[in-house]
């Protein structure tokens, strides 16, 4: 009830500190810069991959070279895909007890705090360094209970039937350039496989680092919930500040069957130099629900649209994101909700903050098919500006091709106001603190959906943000 | 000996117009001041100066306080010095909760005295806010609520006597807290600051009616007109103008004004 956020004023550090670091390099395995098919090859080849898959990375490739760069949304220009390292392997093993990690690579989990939230508060946690998921552990009785949580490689390796079954068919590589990219060159990432009626009541976490220059990092995850069971699902990521560019393009398929309930919670922290070009997607069969929660803060760009595919009448699927945009950041972020049978629902509620010359665009398509009689969608934006050099756009994309159907879209754009910090601040709190509060209200709809710890740490990452760009 | 608050001819403009045209007034911790006057006259300019808003200009005079002259400080630097405004508007702020607020504003104080301070405790504050609460016998779930957001007329004003006690300042300044009330929520917003009142917290009260003099009893009542202090005197003074209104004022000053 009372104040959570009392870490939030007195924070004197900067992300550069906090999580700015970096480590050198002794790694294992680094493959030259550019991509072409003996890169390929070579990752496949690493990881003892099958031929079928193999062949999927060779025609991903294909498809990623022949798809023009795409020209709407962030400017993507400046990226120079032959001055990318694609594959960094840091350690030539995964383990499941934190001491056997590399020492350099254990401190860097140290500092971010992961070894500690996994014995509080989470039910596994799965930590990528580069390309190669170092460490991964998963509570015994889930274990017992048929509840995979895996490094993607590993699933592949274990539950090679399953992978096949789902793999790139909810993002097969054609749907867009940067999906092929990652299908070509994928290392990481998640596989998380849920059995009917099994509720995984705490939190299963993953933690993206990236720590050398010009790495591209490429996880690859695959969700899927059966009959009746539950997860959720939450990813953080940050990575060292260098004037060079990095590339975090990831892949995120969830499928859902009937009665089942999937959360997926993100607090993307990159550094302001990192590209984030991000497809996520999930499919919801007959009354399932997928709630993706979405938090960027960080990054030069970001391009992420969360989907949902509702496949079966009673689905339900619900994205709830906020986008803090600081100088020289944009965040093209939004949702998509596609209705493809009758008596469906969704939700999308998303919040964007632009300050300091940063700018947030809400991009979102709403598509209501055929047939898909009596469903209901509501859209709601809301954009806080916070000085007169930033920017914030909305482009909303309604396709409805159903009469009988309810929808709503509202949009919003508002300004931190003169009357609102001389409110404040006749309280005794300064101008920073006053922005921040008059924030922190702006996303307290987003915050209150997160895990308590989640919401201390986005409560702390906003301050942070915020800290010494005001006056 | 108490901090003493001294507005010595005080010159502000709105938007380039001339409001306040040489106001004179000192208030003490311990006393009571009532400052009255017809609409226009100035008072809640007074009120928003002393207090820092950017949209008042000062061009002349200065106000001292604890031997600092606070036109030149921010607001919040006034706030910790120990000057409070009780708004005539409070302004929602939707999403932080009334003990957020609270307990933030008590930190940013606390962190100011002491770099080092920690912050108050969370059990501590529950303590606190739950004890003045109880004095202006509030219901404890408004500590969860939205700051203003939704709130009635009544329940603005409670929440900025409740941020009045809870941040314990030397001399507050309450904006007709009295408008817009009804009879009930007006006495009990009037018994809150009578509760408070004491020898160390200075009051001015800005009124245009007497009625919420009957709660709050000034020693010292004033009359503003034209952006001037008129006349000033005991609580009779109060009482007459509630009879005879403020007409015998206007025609008295309107042409010295001129």
């Amino acid at each position: 009830m009372v104040a959570e956020n009392e870490q939030l004023y007195g924070l004197k550090s900067q992300y550069a500190e906090k999580y700015g670091f970096s480590d050198p390099e002794n790694y294992v395995f680094k493959a030259r810069k550019g991509l072409d098919e003996e890169i390929v090859r070579e990752i496949s080849w690493m990881k003892g991959e099958p031929e079928w898959m193999l062949d999927l990375r060779l025609r991903s490739l294909e498809i990623f070279r022949s798809k023009p760069m795409p020209t709407w949304g962030a400017d993507l220009s400046q990226i120079n895909f032959d001055d990318i390292y694609y594959y960094l392997r840091a350690t030539d093993r995964q383990e499941s007890n934190w001491d056997d990690v590399p020492e350099d690579i254990k401190r860097t989990f140290d500092r971010l705090g992961i070894p500690e939230a996994e014995q509080k508060f989470l039910a596994g946690v799965g930590a990528q360094y580069e390309s190669e998921v170092v460490y991964h552990k998963v509570h015994e009785d889930l274990e017992r209970q048929g509840v995979i949580f895996l490094d993607m490689d590993s699933g592949l390796r274990e539950h090679e039937d399953i992978v096949r079954e789902y793999f790139g068919t909810i993002i097969p590589p054609t749907d867009n350039k940067f999906a092929a990219l990652n299908t070509a060159v994928w290392s990481g990432g998640s596989f998380v496989y849920v059995p009917a009626g099994k509720h995984i009541e705490m939190p299963l976490q993953a933690y993206f680092r990236i720590n050398a220059r010009n790495m591209g990092q490429f996880e690859r995850t695959l969700i899927i919930v059966e009959e009746g069971a539950s997860v959720h699902y939450v990813e953080g990521c940050t990575a060292p500040i260098y004037s060079e560019e990095s590339l975090h393009s990831a892949v995120v398929e969830i499928i859902i069957k009937e009665g089942g309930n999937c959360r997926y919670t993100t607090i993307q922290n990159w550094a302001n130099n990192v590209y984030n070009l991000v497809t996520k997607r999930a499919v919801a069969y007959r009354d399932a629900q997928m709630y993706w929660v979405d938090g960027n803060l960080g990054s030069k760009v970001t391009m992420k649209y969360p989907s949902v595919y509702l496949m079966e009448p009673g689905a339900h699927g619900e994205v709830l994101s906020i986008a803090f945009a600081g100088k020289g950041q944009h965040q093209d972020a939004g949702a998509k909700m596609v209705h493809n049978a009758p008596h469906t629902t969704s939700q999308v509620i998303s919040k964007s903050i632009s300050m300091d010359g940063g700018r947030a665009s809400y991009r979102g398509l709403l598509k209501v098919y055929e047939g898909a009689h009596d469903s209901r969608s509501h859209v709601v934006c809301d954009a806080l500006l916070l000085d007169e050099r930033s920017r914030s756009d909305t482009y909303p994309y309604i396709e409805i091709n159903e009469e009988r159907v309810s929808v709503g879209h509202e949009a919003s754009v508002s300004k931190v106001n003169e009357d609102q910090l001389f409110y404040l601040m006749s309280r005794g709190l300064s101008e920073e603190e006053a922005n921040v509060m008059v924030v922190t209200g702006f996303i307290e709809p987003f915050v209150k959906e997160l895990p308590m710890e989640y919401a201390i740490e986005l409560n702390r990452l906003i301050a942070l943000q915020m800290e010494g760009s005001i006056g | 000996m108490g901090s003493v608050l001294e507005i010595r001819n005080l010159h502000v403009n709105v938007e380039d117009q001339p409001i306040l045209n040489g106001v004179n007034l000192i208030i003490k911790q311990g006393e009571i001041h009532a400052l009255m006057g017809p609409n226009g006259s100035g008072k809640s300019t007074l009120a928003y100066t002393l207090m820092g808003h950017p949209a008042y200009e000062v061009t002349g005079g200065e106000v001292i306080f604890k031997g600092e002259n606070i036109l030149e400080l921010e607001p919040d630097e006034r706030a910790h010095l120990g000057l409070f405004l009780a708004f005539q508007y409070p302004v929602a702020i939707p999403g932080v909760s009334v003990a957020n607020f609270l307990r933030t504003a008590i930190n940013a104080r606390r962190k100011l005295e002491d770099p080092n301070d920690k912050g108050i405790s969370i059990p501590e504050f529950r303590r606190l806010l739950t004890k003045k609460m109880d004095q202006l016998k509030m219901d404890h779930g408004f500590a969860g609520r939205y700051l203003n957001d939704g709130f009635s007329g009544g329940e603005k004003k409670r929440a900025e006597i409740l941020q009045l006690a809870t941040l314990e300042p030397e001399i507050a300044i309450l904006d007709e807290t009295d408008s817009g009330l009804d009879i009930d929520a007006l006495r009990i917003v009037a018994e809150g600051v009578d509760a408070l009142a004491g020898p160390n917290l200075g009051v001015l009260v800005i009124t245009h009616y007497q009625r919420i003099l009957n709660y709050i009893k000034p020693q010292f009542v004033h009359v503003m007109f034209d952006g001037r202090i008129v006349e000033s005197g005991g609580p009779d003074l109060a009482l007459q103008l509630e009879e005879a209104g403020y007409d015998w004022v206007r025609e008295k000053y309107a042409g010295a004004a001129q």
